[in-house]
């Protein structure tokens, strides 16, 4: 007979290469799939090492695709460090964007200075009410907030088709439904090739990090995630940390929809947070909520999204084979963490074991 | 147009509409009750969706194109049910990887089938079919009772899983599941068996969900063909407070809502987009109710989303 | 048939990870016999009745029923054999009616019919004395009635032997005598019971035979009629009870706490305490005494600030405090400290290490936005040798330490904030005899100092050597107030049972 037992010895290497073996296993399962389907997997693998890394354009594009996915984790994280389980990234990213766009198109005079702060500032307050809202109701009356992000998200991209089709429709765009490009003072500048907000990635991630260790706010967060009791016990206002915080985390993701109207896209559709809302949610939770983890994780989630792009233009293969891979990584490292929480025990070496300890 | 040739028009394509919904959410609720939050609904009803549509495409057998598709989406809800009961991972993100996965894989499937559409013998089999004297009924009887095959199914489906809630030892042996796995497992009830089995059964109609929609909404395939429905199935559980009575009634509704725009443009301008908003803006109205009454009735299954290990300590 | 045997237990070995928490235990249980297991906090009761019942599967050993040797895989094996388990937090279902409670789980005709199954039900309950309305829901049902439903559904299930892990607990005496009738009842009709407590007047009231049980190991098993509550005391802490804490004195007496008609109200809408009034002087130690959920918690946390108060004043030091939270008296400097009852999931943050435990309340006195953890770094070095905490680091999860340490963390950063007035619950629960004299030792320390301590305690003996005087609560009032050198335990035990003071004393002296 097996039981299950809690592990208490495993060590942080043999923790990491459990989870190296989980997506190496999840490779070979896909591998299998895509073989099945009639392609050639290590062909596949191969291109889409190649379109991520094989030039220093689709490098940068890798990077392009990394900043949404770590900006919009570094706010998931915070808010899940207080088990608040805001999934709600994708209608947060979509406001900022939504709100940005409104000073890019309807303030367009506005010299770039000005223009970029205030663009900033927008999509992060946008993006905090958006999370503020659930989190009052669950601060007030302890409303679901797993189910009120998930709908907020649907709220706020059905806004942006209304406005694309409707009022903020480019009539030059001849009855389709497309919004204006933004003018140049509304794009974020370049630095290396990249759009700056790498730089400010770069910055946040070590602001975040900083903030959840060092600072008596972060200090609070996790109190708080540990035991809402404690935290009562040390004089902590919960209610009020919890609603700050959201609006942390809702803030950080509303600037991804900046980043991506102003720095990638120029303009805005209602596709713009394209599900990394979603992905963001799962990077973070693989990363274990910390922030220098949550770059390695999602830089390789970016590295699979540009192959998955190159293979579609290089060898026609579907870019939805990243997707694909995607899961099953998801799948395999997810069922790793089993392994490494618990090991299984067959019954007679329990019953040695006790006989030793008891001798 | 009179104003009842309106209704009926409208009722008709809201009940139509709201089919692939209500299978959906009959889906989503069994697996609810029974305490899993599985947020992999629209990637199951895309794996159904794919694999429906290509047993049909390539058999032209309209009864294997749906079974294919129920085949599917309990293929994705046992990925969730192994991940989350037996390795223990989190729900949420388990769900959502199922999604991912799933939205991957149908369009990885579905590459090559773009834009080919099935065969005439096959929709001709899912052509409206009028109930004697039922259909008679003014405005009722075409909006209900002159519907494809499946619509039918719909009710009983729905039927069926409402009596089994409530009325036999199997549904509330998995309501206890549901509510406190401890007291269910204590009592006898062999908790994950339960949670595997309602899991796959959900997952089967989500299938049923997805095929529907790539089989008889667009009989032809396109990508991303169920276009977010999954997402308001997960909206209407809570919506109809995890009963399948209302699931029927919300379905319907939510029906109404997507395709009220269109039907209304000659006459009022309201675009769709809002009509849209609406399912889930009464959604997030429902769910604050539901914590605002005092009322132990109508929550959620208690034990929603939570593990259970029978030896944790 | 009297002597029947129903369960033999042979040297049934449970571990969890590192710890031992069931060692060679033996039971026998004989048909027609109410069996106390008896035992401290943490001496592996229930761990042992979880194995009888199927929830944990033992790591080595036999389980005898009725003479078949049987293995229990899960909790359907264990009913299978007639045993039937009432856990101490029951395990129901809030928005079910309790005949769906009852009938959950069991085989029958697929469809659930209403009036032959309340029938059933009713049978039971009249042949046994347990009155229950079948179709009521069990989110309208008090306590004990909960309770009754769980009897019955084990009942109903054909159980012959009943297991009930500490039932009194959250029983008024009222009830706990109504239970202790069906206990009666069920054993003249043949069963089995096995009643998990720690109360020794229970166990002399209700028990045919006892079993004890110290640290995971049974220490042996004796009749009623040839035992006392000295002997099994002395059996369940391994040694005579001359705890011989020394008292110690303090000059000064200045009144620190003075309480006044204090009631507060919880969720149920339930006074949890009614009128309350007392003094608290600097340098005594107030012993309280009651059954578990009389308002002892709600008297600490409302002092501490973290329960709401429905009228009443709260003086500390002549101030009234009442309506300040634990945020305005770390603030304001007001020295209390409050040692809850739940070390881990309030006192300490689980998953931190010492250095973060540390500054749990000092970090809202320091300046500007960042935390500073220095002086916790040398405070815990300086605890862990004066208090002699075995850890790790420093910076390891308080979770994995032992009991006792836990509670030296807890403590030793109360004291070190130099508080004028303790309130500490249980802060002896669960640890071993050599944990707890070190926490007597500490608490007799501040005393001397001049600190005033409220001592929220469960075990008499103590009580009584350690305290100045002891204050006896019973559903939320005070039953006495007794100076802690003039009573004994007899006394105390009537107290808590809702005597007042003026009978229960007038009968001692």
């Amino acid at each position: 007979m097996v039981r299950i037992v809690k592990r208490t010895d495993l060590t942080k290497r043999q923790s990491v290469m459990f989870r190296l073996l989980a997506i190496l296993g999840a490779l070979l399962a896909a591998g299998i799939f895509i073989l099945f389907l009639g392609f050639n997997p290590f062909r596949v693998y191969l291109s889409m090492l190649d379109g991520s890394f094989g030039s220093l354009y689709r490098f940068k594009e890798s990077i392009i695709q990394a900043i949404p996915l770590i900006v919009s984790s570094l706010g998931i994280s915070i808010a899940f460090r207080m088990k608040f389980w805001n999934i709600g990234a994708e209608g947060q990213i979509i406001m900022g964007a939504f709100a940005a766009s409104y000073f890019a198109l309807y303030w367009s005079n506005l010299p770039v200075y000005v223009m970029l702060p205030l663009m900033f500032l927008a999509s992060a307050a946008a993006g905090g009410i958006w999370a503020l809202i659930p989190a009052i109701f669950k601060a007030q009356f302890g409303t679901n907030e797993t189910l009120f992000t998930l709908m907020m998200n649907y709220i706020a991209q059905k806004i942006i088709v209304y406005v694309q089709y409707g009022p903020w429709k480019d009539p030059k765009a001849l009855g389709a439904g497309k919004i204006a490009l933004f003018g140049d003072n509304a794009a974020l500048p370049e630095v290396f090739g990249i759009h700056i907000g790498w730089i400010i990635t770069v910055v946040l991630v070590v602001l975040v990090y900083i903030f959840i260790n060092k600072t008596k706010r972060g200090y609070e967060i996790q109190v708080i995630g540990e035991s809402e009791n404690t935290a009562r016990y040390a004089g902590m206002n919960v209610k009020k940390i919890i609603l700050s915080s959201l609006i942390l985390s809702g803030a950080l993701c509303g600037l991804v929809g900046m980043f991506q109207v102003s720095g990638v896209n120029h303009t805005l559709s209602y596709q713009v947070a394209n599900g990394v809302g979603f992905t963001a949610i799962i990077t973070t939770w693989l990363a274990g909520l910390s922030a220098p983890v949550i770059v390695i994780v999602c830089f390789l989630f970016a590295v699979l999204q540009q192959g998955g792009t190159f293979i579609q233009t290089a060898f026609s293969i579907h870019s939805s084979a990243a997707q694909l891979i995607q899961g099953m990584i998801l799948f395999f490292v997810l069922g790793s963490e089993f392994f490494i929480q618990y090991k299984l025990v067959l019954k007679q070496k329990t019953d040695k074991l006790i006989k030793k300890e008891a001798a | 147009m009179t104003f009842i040739n309106i209704l009926t028009f409208i009722l008709t394509g809201a009940v139509t509409a709201g089919t692939p919904l209500l299978f959906a959410t009959l889906g989503e609720i069994i697996t609810e009750k029974v305490g899993q939050l599985n947020l992999g609904v629209e990637g199951m009803m895309l794996m159904g969706a794919v694999i429906g549509f290509s047993a049909a495409l390539s058999t032209g057998n309209p009864v294997l194109g749906i079974l294919a598709g129920m085949i599917a989406g309990a293929c994705g809800a046992l990925i969730f049910a192994f991940l989350t009961i037996t390795l223990r991972a989190n729900q949420i993100v388990s769900g959502l990887s199922l999604t991912i996965f799933g939205t991957g894989f149908s369009s990885f499937v579905g590459q090559k089938m773009v834009g080919q559409g099935l065969a005439d013998s096959v929709r001709n089999s899912f052509a409206p079919i009028k109930l004697p004297l039922l259909g008679d009924i003014p405005v009722l009887g075409p909006a209900l009772f002159n519907q494809n095959v499946l619509v039918y199914a719909g009710y009983v489906v729905a039927v069926i899983l409402a009596i089994y809630l409530y009325k036999t030892r199997l549904g509330l042996n998995m309501r206890m599941v549901g509510e406190n796995p401890g007291a269910a497992d204590t009592a006898g009830i062999n908790v994950a068996l339960y949670k595997y089995v309602h899991i796959l059964i959900g997952g089967m109609l989500c299938g049923i969900a997805g095929a529907y929609m790539s089989m008889i909404t667009v009989p032809s395939w396109q990508d991303g063909v169920t276009g977010g429905r999954g997402w308001i199935a997960v909206a209407l559980v809570i919506f109809v407070t995890w009963n399948p009575y209302k699931a029927m009634l919300g379905s319907y509704f939510f029906g109404a809502l997507s395709i009220l725009g269109l039907y209304l443009q000659g006459y009022v301008h309201i675009p769709q987009s809002i009509f849209d908003m609406l399912p889930y803006f009464a959604t997030i109205i429902v769910l604050i109710m539901i914590s605002l009454k005092k009322s132990k009735e109508n929550n959620p299954p208690k034990a929603l989303g939570e593990p259970y290990f029978r030896e944790d300590r | 048939m009297r002597n029947e045997v129903y369960i033999k237990i042979e040297n049934l070995t449970k571990t969890f990870g590192p710890v031992i928490a069931n060692n060679n235990v033996c039971l026998e249980v004989n048909r027609g016999e109410i069996h106390a297991l008896l035992g401290e906090n943490g001496s592996g009761k229930s761990t042992l009745m979880n194995m009888l019942s199927g929830i944990y599967t033992p790591d080595s050993g036999q389980i005898y029923i009725k003479g078949r040797q049987v293995t229990f895989r899960t909790p359907k094996d264990s009913m299978a054999m007639g045993i039937g388990m009432i856990h101490q937090h029951f395990k129901l279902v809030e928005v079910m009616s309790a005949k769906e409670n009852i009938i959950a789980g069991q085989k029958g005709r697929l469809f659930v019919g209403s009036a032959k199954l309340s029938g059933k039900i009713r049978k039971i309950s009249d042949k046994y004395g347990l009155a229950v309305d079948p179709d009521k829901k069990i989110y309208n049902m008090s306590v004990g009635e909960k309770q009754t439903v769980e009897i019955l559904k084990v009942i109903y299930r054909g159980a012959e032997i009943l297991i009930l892990d500490e039932p009194t607990a959250v029983l008024t005496p009222q009830e706990t005598e109504g239970l202790f009738k069906i206990l009666r009842k069920m054993k003249e009709s043949g069963s089995a019971v096995i009643i998990i407590t720690h109360k020794l007047n229970e166990v002399m009231e209700i028990a045919d035979k006892i079993t004890v049980l110290r640290k995971g190991e049974t220490v042996g098993t004796v009749n009623k009629e040839d035992t006392n509550s000295a002997e099994l005391t002395n059996l369940m802490v391994g040694r005579a009870v001359d705890l011989s804490i020394s008292r110690v004195e303090c000059k000064d007496k200045k009144t620190i706490l003075n309480i006044e008609g204090l009631t507060v109200v919880d969720d149920e809408k339930v006074k949890a305490l009614d009128n309350i009034s007392f003094k608290l002087s600097a340098g005594e130690i107030l012993g309280v005494a009651g059954v578990a959920g009389s308002g002892q918690k709600e008297l600490c946390e409302a002092i501490a600030g973290l329960f709401p108060v429905a009228s009443g004043k709260i003086e500390y030091k002549g101030e009234n405090i009442v309506g300040k939270n634990p945020r305005d008296i770390i603030k304001k400097g007001i020295s209390m400290s409050f040692i809850p009852e739940d070390r881990l999931g309030m006192g300490l943050v689980a998953s931190m290490g010492m250095v973060d435990n540390m500054i749990l309340k000092e970090y809202q006195n320091q300046k500007g936005f960042m935390i500073d953890k220095k002086i916790a770094r040398s405070l815990s070095q300086n605890l862990i040798k004066k208090l002699e905490i075995n850890t790790p680091g420093i910076y390891h999860p308080v979770r994995q330490l032992s009991g006792g340490n836990i509670q030296k963390v807890l403590l030793g950063r109360e004291i070190e904030s130099n508080p004028h007035l303790l309130i500490t619950a249980y802060p002896v629960r669960g640890l071993d005899i050599n944990a707890s004299y070190t926490i007597y030792d500490l608490l007799n320390e501040q005393k001397e100092k001049g600190v005033g301590i409220l001592y929220i305690g469960e075990d008499l003996d103590v009580l009584i050597e350690l305290c100045d005087r002891i204050m006896v609560i019973c559903n939320g009032k005070i039953t006495g107030m007794v100076d802690a050198h003039k009573v004994n335990k007899e006394q105390l035990g009537m107290m808590m049972a809702g005597e007042t003071m003026e009978t229960v004393m007038g009968v001692g002296a």
